[in-house]
């Protein structure tokens, strides 16, 4: 391809070929870029997690060895995690926040596109951390996603390549972030001001300066941890004066607000989606702006509720312990925002809206899980038992992935110009609720009854529990072959969407994406729209 | 939506005849394991209080949500309020939601507290255990004694009610009376955790943390690690059978002859023949060592090294020893000088030299270990 013909493109449409994703500086492309290589990767942290799962049917060892089910744990979560709902995130920000705003791109476009292609090689990496084990590559990474030394300094080269995944995915996220912030800074149309920007611009907002905070503390960490691995520290290493302890403090100093990074994005699209379809502007709009800072500044200084077992002072540990409650304050009013935009409301059950529904009621759930693993002496018993995979499930999957389920049928018609099929949507809600509600719901007795979280095999009195919970997992994951279909399916054809998509889409605080076209053309905004 | 809930209850339900009609599993239950300290039943009360709330506050939250879905659905002719948002409900509702999540939270706040307050303190203990996580077993100090004991997993088939379950040496105390755990660890993080008895403190290397405890009632109870802990962390359950007063105290005289009896037989001065080394060092190496280097002595390569033909097992006495009783910081071959007697460690390390073909054809005796400590 030419000069000539690039530059024409730029003005007309799209260069083609491998060119048009490689070099891709135009936010749209990118944000393709990484909602399909989140799907991609969903599907590979899914397949550990259903290995996982198999091997959990039955007591005795069926599938695989005790050193690699661990190593699988751990690459199933950071991949759950950093692969997973963080570049969905993301990709969600690429293509709406420039809509919503009335922005022509990112403030930063080549940035943009250096952020997303650092994503495959760390992910090629991630998984060659669970291959060279296989090669001589010394102990697996049998740590979980913790990273907990001294454990994490007896595993071999997998470590490293983990450590150097992180290097690279933090690189990658603080330069999103970067220009996230920026943008929401500095790239609003005239008139849009910073109080009547759509709950998902401001959900961005929060995660990235969450990002910004927390990610270079964890990249420290890390490489403390490298250095106490190959260089001779030891930060961590009580026999020459470090401390094992501080590494968990760095872990969930940075492990606690990620919980806020995977969670906001999601609470921003129920911000979007409920109104639409109760067809009521968002109730507490100003209170939502103000919780979420309450979360932030809160998400920031109550990360030890996750080692109430290391022995801290019992003044310090109630310190914790208040703090982690007062969460459940933030929290509870975007429930009680959310419930009372339905109110007085005119609402329908589109797949969207079925999934923030969902959410609402299972998120409220695990918040009150949640609150129970906050206090302190109950959770002496609860912790690093399945009580607490339960929980984290619970507010993981409606809190994230289904938030961004929602999202993807909410905005699928406005990226594709065609309307999904409903039935099949609807159908895809209720199967996968149900296959997780039955994966993790009888987790919370196994928890109880005494079984300790990241054990390859069990006693017989697990037995029952852990049976319920395969089952729903293999229920939950194979109805994601739906959801690739349905997404395929509508890209590829369907009843065409209109420039609103939705009936109730421009209803309250909505973004300017119902003003373009459906699909939106390669370039919009290139003058920037008037908000009255 | 109220026909998840449903689905989540019937669940339950579900789940809670499988447990109740299996008079095997009849100590599985629906909730926490029953305590039997005084500890552990205030836990557990707390414990109730905070489920009970969970659930309520997860009830109300659906009802309300289903009562809304119902109530303000479009195909029964349900119009939106477009003002909602604006008038005093609106405005200054949020206020509301602090003052009643604060509510709640201050109804859990203090039982909480009352309860910390218990786990933190400290009182006269009548006995302290000094217990440590290793890769993968525990050891049991009663520091007012001298007593040991080692547990390590013993082997049951998965279909056995023993299966992850059992141990080789149950750990012993005594009901009714002020017991203090510390806690550390030698290698990497670990928890001791026996529900019924006694809430879990990590095991950290480099550190000695404190629980305790006072049994109210007799009987056998089940625990396990859980801090994970590696390629075994499945495989460290802990076994402990309170008894009587009078029983513990027969239990640890009888246990101190024994360590007595065995001290004596270690003792330096003794020299030992090559079939008595090597039938000991069979039996304490597959108990101590296998886990890792393999009953063959084939290791599992590259973490585990083989013994077999290796160059430190065929190499020099004192380098082979000092192996075994230093270890090799940063990996999983801990100290065994540290938990081994001169006799266990000569017994081992003959047995290493001489096993699976290897052929140093040396014994190592008592003197040889005491003197390279
Ligand atoms: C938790 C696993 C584990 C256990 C249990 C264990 N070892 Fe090791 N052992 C290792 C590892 C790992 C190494 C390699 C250390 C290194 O990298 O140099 C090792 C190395 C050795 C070596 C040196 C071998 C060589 O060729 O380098 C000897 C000898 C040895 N162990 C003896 C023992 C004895 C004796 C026991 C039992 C008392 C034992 N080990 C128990 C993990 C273990
Ligand atoms: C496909 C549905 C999923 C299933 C069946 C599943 C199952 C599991 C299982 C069995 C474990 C191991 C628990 C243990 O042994 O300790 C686990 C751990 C974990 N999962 Fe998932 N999971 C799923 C989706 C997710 C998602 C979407 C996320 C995050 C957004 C996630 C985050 C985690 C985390 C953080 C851990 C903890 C790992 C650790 O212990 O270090 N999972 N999951
Ligand atoms: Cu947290
Ligand atoms: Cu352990």
């Amino acid at each position: 391809m030419s000069d000539a013909i690039t530059h024409e493109a730029h003005h007309h449409g799209p260069p083609t070929g491998a060119k048009r994703w490689l070099y891709s500086t135009n936010h749209k492309d990118i944000g393709t870029m990484y909602l399909i290589f989140a799907l991609i990767m969903l599907f590979i942290g899914g397949a550990m997690a259903m290995v996982i799962r198999a091997e959990l049917w039955m007591p005795g060892l069926q599938l695989v060895q005790p050193d690699f089910f661990n190593n699988l744990v751990t690459n199933h979560a950071l991949i759950m995690v950093f692969a997973v709902v963080m570049p969905a995130g993301v990709g969600l920000a690429n293509w709406m926040i420039p809509l919503m705003i009335g922005a022509p791109d990112m403030a930063m476009p080549r940035m943009n596109n250096m952020s997303f292609w650092l994503l495959p090689p760390a992910a090629c990496m991630l998984i060659l951390s669970m291959i060279v084990p296989f090669f001589g590559g010394g102990q697996t990474v049998n740590t979980g996603w913790t990273l907990y030394p001294p454990l994490s300094i007896q595993s071999g080269m997998g470590m490293d390549l983990l450590i150097f995944t992180i290097h690279i995915l933090g690189v990658s996220s603080i330069m999103g972030s970067i220009n996230i912030i920026t943008t929401i800074i500095n790239m609003r149309a005239p008139g849009m001001t910073m109080m009547k920007l759509p709950m998902f611009v401001w959900s961005w907002f929060y995660t990235a300066l969450l990002l910004i905070v927390v990610m270079p503390i964890f990249a420290g960490g890390v490489t403390m941890l490298l250095f106490d691995r190959h260089f001779g520290t030891s930060f961590f290493d009580a026999a020459g004066g470090g401390d094992p302890v501080l590494f968990q403090h760095i872990f969930w100093f940075f492990g606690h607000p990620e919980v806020y990074v995977l969670l906001l994005p999601s609470i921003g699209v129920l911000g979007m989606v409920i109104p639409t379809f109760a067809r009521k502007p968002l109730f507490g709009y100003k209170s939502l702006v103000y919780g979420m800072a309450a979360l932030y500044g809160l998400g920031l200084i109550v990360w030890a509720h996750h080692q109430y077992t290391i022995g801290m002072s019992i003044e310090t540990t109630t310190y914790f312990m208040i703090g982690t409650i007062l969460i459940s304050i933030p929290v509870g009013l975007m429930i009680f925002n959310f419930i009372f935009t339905l109110w007085r409301g005119s609402i329908t059950f589109e797949t969207p809206m079925l999934f923030a529904l969902g959410i609402i009621v299972m998120f409220s759930f695990a918040g009150t899980t949640g609150v129970m693993l906050a206090v302190v002496p109950a959770d002496l018993q609860y912790h690093d038992t399945y009580f607490v995979v339960a929980h984290f499930h619970y507010a993981l999957i409606p809190g994230s992935l289904f938030g961004l389920y929602a999202a993807v049928f909410f905005w699928l018609p406005k990226w594709t110009g065609h309307m999904y099929n409903e039935r099949l949507g609807k159908i895809f809600f209720w199967w996968t609720t149900i296959g997780f509600n039955l994966t993790f719901f009888p987790q919370h007795f196994s928890g109880l009854a005494g079984m300790p979280r990241r054990i390859v095999d069990y006693n017989m009195i697990f037995t029952e529990f852990n049976v319920m919970s395969s089952v729903g997992a293999f229920i939950f994951g194979l109805s994601h072959l739906l959801f690739l279909y349905i997404i395929i399916k509508t890209i590829k054809g369907g009843e065409k969407a209109t420039d609103e998509v939705w009936e109730g889409s421009s209803i309250g605080c909505a973004g300017l994406e119902w003003t373009v076209p459906s699909p939106p053309p390669f370039h919009t905004f290139e003058t920037a729209p008037q908000v009255k | 939506m109220h026909l998840k809930r449903d689905s989540k209850l019937r669940l339950a339900t579900i789940g809670g005849v499988f447990a109740l009609s299996n008079p095997a599993y009849a100590e599985y239950g629906l909730n926490l394991v029953e305590p039997a300290s005084e500890l552990t039943a205030n836990v557990f009360d707390l414990h109730m209080l905070t489920t009970k709330l969970a659930f309520y506050i997860t009830v109300v939250v659906t009802v309300f949500v289903a009562f809304i879905l119902v109530r303000y659905r479009r195909s029964s002719g349900a119009e939106a309020d477009q003002e909602m948002h604006t008038n005093k409900f609106g405005v200054y509702s949020w206020l509301l939601v602090p003052l009643i999540v604060l509510g709640i939270d201050l109804s859990l706040v203090g039982p909480a507290n009352d309860t910390l307050k218990q786990v933190e303190q400290h009182v006269d203990a009548e006995l302290t255990v000094k217990v440590t996580g290793s890769q993968w077993k525990w050891t049991y100090d009663y520091l007012d004694n001298g007593v040991r004991v080692v547990s390590n997993l013993q082997e049951h088939e998965a279909d056995e009610v023993g299966y992850l379950r059992s141990v080789d040496n149950h750990f012993v105390l005594p009901v009714d009376t002020n017991i203090r755990f510390l806690h550390t660890a030698t290698d990497v993080l670990h928890a001791w955790w026996v529900p019924a008895i006694a809430i879990k403190k990590d095991s950290i290397p480099g550190y000695i943390h404190e629980t305790s405890t006072r049994v109210t009632k007799e009987g056998t109870y089940y625990g396990q690690c859980a801090e994970n802990c590696g390629k075994g962390h499945a495989y460290m359950p802990i076994v402990v059978d309170v008894i009587s007063k009078e029983k513990f105290s027969e239990w640890v005289v009888a246990r101190t002859a024994d360590a007595n009896a065995a001290a004596a037989e270690a003792s330096a001065d003794k020299v030992w023949s090559k079939e008595d080394l090597m039938a000991r060092g069979e039996e304490l190496y597959v108990k101590n060592c296998a886990a890792c280097h393999q009953v063959n002595g084939a290791g599992l390569p590259p973490v585990f090294p083989a013994l077999k033909g290796s160059a430190i097992a065929l190499g020099a006495v004192a380098e082979h020893l000092d192996v075994v009783i230093k270890g090799k910081a940063g990996t999983a071959m801990a100290a065994w000088g540290a938990q081994l007697n001169d006799l266990e460690v000569a017994a081992i390390v003959t047995y290493e030299r001489n096993a699976w073909g290897n052929d140093a054809g040396d014994l190592v005796q008592p003197a040889d270990v005491k003197s390279a400590r």
